[in-house]
């Protein structure tokens, strides 16, 4: 799979903070998604509201979120980035994430990108100044600009989203690469009795 | 302590033997023991499988399970229906054994996986679902993990995972009458906020914990999640030796000598600290859309401008429809749910019970206990609680996530107002527009009967 080394498109000034990964894709967003497609039902209750960001025309081939603080917070549902994805974003930036949504944008090349609070106000400022403008997230540099060169942000990024973006390494494969000794250690250090993983249905 | 090693956390005694490989660039190859898959969240990872031509690694090492769309009260949906199917299918496939509805051992996963004694201290455990913390109750490394780390596991039977920093929290004290392992999480929440455990393994210690049955720490653990943790535990000891023991897979005398080693070592850091007294904490409930929006039932609905984020307190006012000041205990309330991974086990139905036995739900109230397994529904109903449920005015369902994920026909309608066993208020969590209290069985429970938010000290 081909690396991605920076992403460069319309910025969203989000705002939200503790957006849970619910309200980015609701259970009851199957419906939609299995006709339209996952992007289709991104924050689809939210969308119900005219005057939601995601429904201004301006932002309609964004690539960038710039959120505010615990964002993907909650459910494990890798669905929620399967909507941001779909919808078009590459990249999100917030002062924080939730652990399990963070490692789910890795396997679908979507950068969660740590962003300072102070320079998350910035950026959203700038942004709200100047809607549909664009920005620049570096991966390997770790910043975010304007692409008018107006500024640039540090933002963090994991090093191993980074190595997986950028390389664009197969988990299956790397993990592969270990698994004689995946095995012994699961034959020798795993904790369990022999027999106790002997569940069938009829045996219960 | 291991020789050569200093003193070690429980959690990195459980940790370390599953370390594969450390790679340069931060995470572990980790070691999976037990791999947990239900329906909602897994038909893409065996999708993914099956497009790379690959097979489970470890059928043995997996268990499948129908728990988050399976029909509780009603009739399947055809999406429910399909997906259960999906997932009996790939288990076939793939000879993962699968407790599929109707089963008399299904339920829900993590009520399912300790109750028959597929959980163990020193494991490492993982499910498509949050709340896989839940087992940590056990002294098992356990976490939630994505669809594409799904699909990991099954094909190799480990993930590539950073190491996550230990959070100690210690809850010291003794909990007072009316007060449970629940209250105890929203106190935690309430206090720190929903992202206070982030990045973090949490083990939960002191007098407070140890006191606790396994139901109520597996109540615990499960709420971790909602603590912001990646996983919690607490280490193993007689309680819960005793627990697996009464388990179709008791424990051999090598495997109890063994956990007994499992238990941080004095001297042992963690990279943070919480504590709590488990003597101030009152029963406790939900007002806003975060579980970090909790009060103790005598409290009234804070100022937005009080709390850390007043812009996401006001939304959540504005969602929950509350005003700043409200006695809590006077919201009236349309239904109760007493279910979930969080308080659906035979303890939780107990103390539900014991509040609503001679007692009737109030008018206009729609009430459900939903038993978290069908062998937690088998004892409730040789104990004859389902008949203490039915009397009072509960609908007494079957096994399955039921209202705690509204994805499986029972839904909360537009507007209402649910007390709930649940572990997430989140906007639209129990049905689109629903509004979610958090509470303890036994809170719920009397909260059915006032028709208001209540606790059950305060019914006459």
């Amino acid at each position: 799979m081909t690396g991605i080394s920076q992403i460069r498109g319309v910025a969203v000034p989000f705002g939200y903070s503790g957006v849970d990964t619910d309200a980015m894709f609701p259970v009851s967003g199957e419906p939609i998604a299995e006709e339209h497609g996952f992007g289709a039902a991104l924050f689809w209750r939210w969308r119900a509201d005219p005057g939601f960001i995601l429904n201004d025309p301006v932002y309609a081939d964004a690539r960038i979120l710039v959120a505010d603080a615990d964002f993907g917070i909650g459910s494990s549902r890798e669905t929620a980035v399967w909507a941001l994805a779909g919808a078009g974003f590459r990249a999100v930036l917030a002062p924080s994430f939730g652990d399990i949504f963070r490692a789910n944008c890795v396997r679908n090349r979507v950068l969660a990108a740590v962003i300072e609070p102070a320079a998350r106000e910035r950026v959203h400022a700038y942004l709200t100044a100047h809607p549909g403008a664009e920005l620049i997230a570096d991966i390997v540099a770790g910043t975010v600009a304007a692409a008018d060169g107006a500024f640039t942000e540090a933002v963090g990024i994991d090093g191993f989203a980074r190595h997986c973006l950028v390389t664009g390494v197969d988990e299956f494969g790397l993990l592969a690469s270990y698994q004689e000794h995946i095995d012994r250690v699961l034959a020798t250090a795993g904790p369990l009795p022999p027999g106790t993983h002997g569940v069938t249905a009829s045996s219960q | 302590m291991a020789p050569g090693t200093g003193p070690a956390t429980l959690f990195e005694k459980v940790w370390r033997p599953h370390v594969v490989a450390t790679l340069d660039d931060g995470p572990d190859v980790l070691a999976i023991d037990l791999h947990l898959v239900h329906e909602a969240s897994s038909q893409q990872a065996f999708e993914e499988l099956q497009s790379r031509g690959l097979r489970a690694r470890h059928p043995d090492r997996t268990l499948g399970i129908t728990d988050h769309v399976v029909p509780v009260t009603g009739p399947w949906t055809p999406r429910a229906r399909e997906w259960a199917e999906a997932l009996g299918a790939n288990c076939a496939t793939h000879g993962i054994p699968c407790l599929p509805y109707g089963h008399r051992r299904q339920g829900i996963v993590h009520v399912v996986g300790p109750e028959l004694g597929l959980t163990r201290p020193g494991m490492t455990v993982v499910c498509g679902d949050s709340h896989t913390s839940t087992h940590g109750a056990l002294g098992a490394v356990a976490f939630g993990i994505g669809t594409s780390q799904a699909a990991h596991v099954l094909a190799t039977q480990a993930l590539l995972v950073s190491r996550p920093k230990t959070m100690e929290v210690r809850v010291d004290g003794r909990l007072r009458p009316g007060a449970t392992s629940k209250d105890i999480a929203l106190a935690l929440i309430g206090r720190h906020g929903n992202l206070a455990g982030a990045g973090h393994a949490v083990e939960f210690r002191g007098a407070a914990v140890e006191t606790l049955s396994v139901e109520a720490r597996m109540t615990l653990c499960n709420m971790g999640i909602e603590l912001g943790a990646r996983m919690a535990m607490i280490a193993p000891d007689e309680t819960t030796i005793g627990y697996l023991r009464g388990t179709p897979r008791p424990p051999a005398p090598a495997e109890i000598a063994r956990w007994r080693t499992l238990r941080t070592d004095g001297g042992a850091g963690f990279d943070s600290r919480l504590t709590l007294d488990a003597g101030t904490v009152a029963p406790h409930v939900t007002w806003g859309t975060t579980p970090a929006h909790a009060v103790p039932l005598d409290g009234t609905v804070p100022d937005p401008r009080s709390l850390p984020d007043p812009e996401l307190a006001e939304r959540a006012l504005a969602y929950m429809d509350l005003t700043p000041g409200t006695p809590v205990s006077s919201i009236a309330i349309d239904a109760a749910f007493i279910g979930s991974c969080t308080n659906s086990r035979i303890e939780d139905l107990r103390a539900a019970a014991a509040v609503l036995r001679g007692r009737r739900v109030a008018p206009g109230v729609t009430a459900l206990a939903a038993p978290g397994s069908m062998s937690v529904k088998a004892q409730a109903e040789a104990e004859g609680l389902d008949e203490v449920f039915r009397a009072a005015g509960f609908a007494w369902g079957s096994a399955g996530c039921s209202l705690c994920i509204a994805a499986n026909g029972d839904v909360v309608p537009v507007g209402a107002r649910c007390a709930s066993t649940t572990n997430r208020n989140f906007q639209g969590r129990q049905g689109t527009g629903s509004r979610t209290h958090l509470m303890s069985p036994a809170s719920v429970a009397a909260s059915a009967v006032a028709g208001r938010l209540a606790e059950p000290g305060s019914l006459t």
